[in-house]
Formats: structure tokens, sequence, C-alpha cells
């Protein structure tokens, strides 16, 4: 390969060129800026939808700069401080109070965790309209999934960290949906927590996940999605493959070089989110309660649960499946099917590629069932997403669990409903629409 | 390509007990590092008895001390709370108390030593949340015109009587816990212990 390389990439004689001919013989660096940028070919249709794939690297970023930043006052200690304050908590309003540019900061990563959710699950849903998980692209799905299962698992030890009520029992809570697996529950749960109760000792380690483990396996996948999805080349909304015709070098007739076709597109909206994330920023840090909930503002008391504790909004779908679930089946309690509801709930997004048999990718192509089932499966997701805030209620019970029902369907039926609807012809060459 | 056909059994097995052994140790290699996740020695030990004060204690208050990290309750009941527990027999999902959740001591209608002393841990056996006191009757504590007074779980709805025990088809699973308790002296409760002078 560096041979290769040495004799691809001469230099043109500047000084310039000669750093870079002698670096290309050594590192690949010529041949990855081509592979991966300004000779990678995507279609040239990419719409809306195809910004926030760009905008989660930008909110990844975001994260790793500001969480560096904060590490750099934060304590994670759960000892009480000389006026009786958790110093964990102390810290993070020291942050806020003391520390010049703490408060953005610390707001910049509080507002940053909800974005990032934001921007993943549009991008989740553009590949739900456009079949971007279907053959060849399964791995580049997978990889994916697993971001987002490492995304939940950061968020959900990083929420700890303030040592905040609602930090401290939302923890409690899930901690303790691990001790309703048969057999080996309670111990795991212990092993989890290190400690007989949510103490020092989980905040701890919570915070070794949040800062080292978590972060190092998400850079991995990013790296495994973007390789993947640039091995087999991006999907676009026709859902038609370009690399089928090609030109006489072998380029794709619809596709364009990514730089600088799509870097300067996606410049476009990292300004727009930039505008939208900062008026959160400047105007609504606590996003209404949904970004950072009110309880979090009281230091953790372990011997008094808040009124009302509800995770924050992006576990709430799966939250009310979980509370969705009262029946107890084949000797086993309500509580662990619950957590198998939940569980299913976000491993099943992985079986989507081989759940969905319809010959066309886009919904372009698709006919009435699909988008009726997309429909459903939408308003059953906010639904269940809006009940999972509220405290529980006979009604709200009903109301979750017909769209749970919902949710499972769109996913177990969908082997039948893709293959039962109309379909129209794919075009030969990508649209503009 | 070209070793096709000619595979040296020899090298083979060797490879596969270098391999083997090489593994063993890979995961003996973890025993450190899954143990520490343990409770520690510390964590262990932190489990000290408390000793309690109810002197003060009026009937119809309910006190809280911590214990292990986890709240635990101590309720004066009055006698309308005490007969309110007859008349739910059939509304709990375990009256008589027969699942493991008490000490045997405690193993009686009113699940406690003395009668009007409810000594228990006030942690919902669904998830781990400390449930909330509804003491009045009726819809006064927005639970329904039925309703007799007791906790609500704030968390996933779970509902127990003055006695701790939870209401049928709710998502708790085992009545609340009552600690090993004993009385040191009239108005002096250890709890934690259940042998006097431990």
């Amino acid at each position: 390969m560096a041979a290769g390389n040495y004799e691809k990439y001469k230099s043109d004689g500047s000084i310039g060129g000669n750093v870079l001919e002698w670096v290309d013989a050594r590192f690949p660096a010529t041949s990855m800026w081509k592979g991966h940028l300004s000779e990678y070919y995507a279609p040239k249709n990419f719409n809306f939808w195809y910004f926030f794939g760009s905008l989660a690297l930008l909110v990844l970023v975001i994260q790793i700069v500001t969480g560096i930043f904060l590490v750099m006052h934060y304590k994670p200690d759960a000892a009480l401080n000389a006026n009786g304050v958790p110093i964990a908590f102390a810290s993070v309003e020291y942050i806020m109070r003391d520390v010049p540019g703490g408060w953005i900061i610390r707001y910049m990563h509080s507002t940053g965790a909800s974005a990032f959710f934001i921007v993943v699950y549009l991008h989740m849903f553009r590949g739900l309209l456009y079949g971007s998980y279907r053959k060849p692209r399964e791995l580049t799905w997978l990889f994916g999934v697993g971001i987002f299962l490492v995304l939940m698992g950061e968020a959900f030890f990083g929420y700890l960290l303030p040592w905040g009520q609602m930090s401290f029992w939302g923890a409690q809570v899930i901690v303790n949906l691990f001790s309703a697996i048969p057999v080996i529950g309670p111990d795991l749960s212990i092993i989890i927590r290190g400690d007989f109760v949510v103490g020092d000792a989980t905040l701890n380690r919570f915070f070794s996940f949040h800062v080292i483990a978590f972060p190092l396996v998400l850079l991995g996948l990013v790296a495994a999605h973007v390789l993947a999805l640039h091995e087999t080349g991006s999907n676009n909304p026709d859902g038609i493959d370009i690399k089928e015709k090609k030109d006489e070098h072998g380029i794709p007739l619809d596709g364009i070089p990514f730089h600088p076709y799509y870097t300067v597109k996606d410049i476009v909206g990292v300004i727009v989110f930039l505008m939208a994330f900062s008026a959160v920023l400047f105007f609504a840090p606590e996003g209404g309660g949904y970004f950072l909930e009110t309880p979090n503002f009281y230091p953790a008391d372990p011997l008094k649960t808040p009124p009302h504790i509800a995770p924050v909004w992006y576990f709430t779908p799966y939250y009310s499946i979980l509370r969705a679930m009262v029946w107890n089946f084949f000797g086993l309690d309500a509580k662990f099917w619950g957590v198998v509801g939940m569980g299913a709930s976000v491993v099943i997004f992985a079986f989507l590629p081989w759940l969905d048999r319809s010959p066309v990718r886009s919904i372009r192509y698709r006919g009435p069932i699909t988008k009726v089932m997309i429909t459903i499966f939408v308003i059953c997701f906010f639904i269940l997403g809006y009940l999972g805030t509220l405290s529980p209620s006979p009604m709200g019970e009903l109301i979750s669990q017909v769209c749970t029902v919902f949710y499972f369907g769109f996913f177990l039926g969908m082997p039948w409903w893709s293959r039962m609807d109309k379909f129209k012809p794919v075009p030969d060459r990508v649209t503009m629409k | 390509m070209s070793n096709q056909g000619k595979m040296d059994c020899g090298r083979r097995r060797l490879i596969v007990a270098t391999a083997a052994v090489g593994g063993a140790g890979a995961v003996a290699a973890l025993v450190p590092f899954v143990s520490s996740l343990l409770p520690s020695e510390r964590a262990k030990a932190a489990g000290a008895p408390v000793e309690v004060d109810i002197s003060k204690l009026e009937p119809g208050q309910m006190m809280t001390v911590e214990w292990r990290g986890k709240p635990v309750w101590i309720i004066n009941r009055t006698k309308d709370m005490l007969e309110t527990l007859t008349k739910l027999n059939d509304a709990v999902a375990d009256p008589k108390s027969d699942k493991e959740q008490q000490p045997a001591y405690a193993k009686n209608q009113t699940r406690s030593v003395k009668p009007e002393i409810m000594v228990a841990v006030g942690i919902c056996t669904h998830l781990g949340c400390s449930p909330s006191q509804k003491f009045k009757q009726g819809a006064e504590e927005g639970m329904g015109a039925e309703w007799l007074g007791g906790f609500l779980c704030p968390c996933h709805g779970s509902t127990f009587d003055f006695a701790g025990r939870v209401y049928k088809s709710k998502p708790a699973p085992t009545n609340l816990e009552v600690p090993p308790h004993v009385y040191l002296t009239d108005t002096r409760i250890l709890i934690g212990d259940d042998k006097k002078g431990a």
C-alpha cells in the first residue's frame, strides 16, 4: 500500500506538495481524503433528511469538548461537604456559579444530550422512510443501532452525575430493573451499583463509564458506521442503487463528490442547527423541564422520592412500554415482563433489515399500507413518549397498552404488511424532487 | 493457498493447546476486574444497626430513619388505621404475609411486634422508589372514594395499606419489607438487629 501511494501521489514540486508526498509514502492521508471525501460519490438527490447524520457528528464533538472541560471542575463524590450538601451536587453548582463560563459549558453539555437524541431520532426516521437499512447496508444499520444503545447508556450514566433528586431516583429505578431478571437479577443489580443501595460507589463507576468506557466504544462504533456506509455507498430518497449506472471512469452518473458538495450543504444544516441550539442555550436552557428536570435542582435524598419522577424525554417511550406491562405470564411477574418489553422495544430496531420484505426501499414507491403503518408507529411513539412523562393513571395505562401493541405490531407484522402493499415502479435514475 | 491439503496436525494441536492456555489466562485476568465491581469490604461493613427513640411519635404520625442507606419508616398507627387492615384482607395481594418479607415475629395481621407500631423499609418492592404518605381516607388524597389510607408509590402507582401490604394487580410483587428490629425498652427500637444487647 505504501509503495502504491508513493507511486500514486506525486508532489507538484511545491514545499507543501513535497511534505504531502513524504506523508503519503508513509500514511494513507491523500487516499483516505479521497476515499471518504473528495472522491466519495454520494447520490446527488439528498434532501432535508440527510442533514442529521453530519449533525449527529457535530453534537458528538460538542459533547466531547464540553465534557472535557466539565471534568476539570466536576467531582464524583456522594459524601456531604461542610454545608451538608453532596460534593458532586455542589461541584455542579460551583461550575454553574463560580467557574467563569462554566454555566454555558454545562448547559451546552446538558442541551447537547437532548439535541443528540433529537438528531439521532430524525436520522433513524430517515432510514425508516427510505429503507436505508436494507441490503447491502445491514451492517451500517446494526452499527447505528449499537450507537443508539451506547448513547442511551451514556445518557443514563451522565444523568446520575449531578447527584440531584432525579439523578438518584432515576438510577435507583433503572438499576432495580435488572433485579427483575430471574436468577441472576439481584446479584447483577448489586454488581451494577457496587453497593446494596445507589451510593458513592455507583456514582464513581457511572462517572468512569460516562467519561472513559462508553465514549471510547461510541467513537469506535461511529467509525465502523461510517466505514461500513462508505463501503456500500449511501442510499438516497429514491432508494435505488446509483452504482448501477456509471460513466466511463467508473463514477456513478448520479453521484457527486461528498466534498465539496455535501460538506458545503451540511454547513447550511450546521448553521441552522446552531441557531436553534443557541436559542435553547440562551433562552430555555432547561428545555422547559424536559432537558433538565426540576427535581434535579435538589440534592439527592435517599430517604425521599420526589412526588413525580419520570425519565428524561428521550427515554419516555420505552418507559411507557415498561409501565404498560402489568400482567404475570409463565409464572414470572409483571416487573420482569416490563423490563423485557422495554429492552425489546429498543433492540427490535436491529431486526428491521430482515423484517422488511418490500421489493422497493423508499417510501416514495411504496403504497398506502406502508404510509399508514409508519404514521401509526410515529403517532404511537409520540403518545408513549408523552405518557411516559406523566404520573401513572388507569387511563394512561390503557392507552399505553394499546400503543405498545401497535408499536410491536409495526415491527412484528412487517414481514406481512410490507409484502402486501402496492408498489410503484422505481425509476432508473434518481429524481430531484 | 499453497498449504492446502497438507495441514500439519501436530502443529495444529500445538496451536489449539496454546490458544486454550492463553484463553484461560485471559479469563483468569478478568477475575480481579469483575470482583472489583462487587461491594467493597467497607460497603459490606456499613450495615450497622440503628437505634431509634419513638417516645415523641404521636398516634397517626410517621418518622423516617436511615438504615443501610434506605429509609425505614416507623408509624404509630391509630385504632382507625388498624381497623382498615382487616377490611382490606380481600383487596391486598398477600394478606397473611406468606412471602418472606418480614421476620417471623412480624408475620401477623398488623405485620408488627406491637400492634400499633409499624416498622417497614420505605422502599417499594417494584423498582425501589420510596412511596409517599396518603394517610387520609376517601377522595381527599386524590385516590378515589374507596381509599382507606396508606401509601402510594409515585413511580409506578403501587399502593400499600398501613401494614405495608401491597394491593392486588399493582406492579409491586410483594409487601414492603419489615426489617429485623427489637424493642430495647418500651420507646427505644433497634433496627437492623433482633437480638437485645447485640
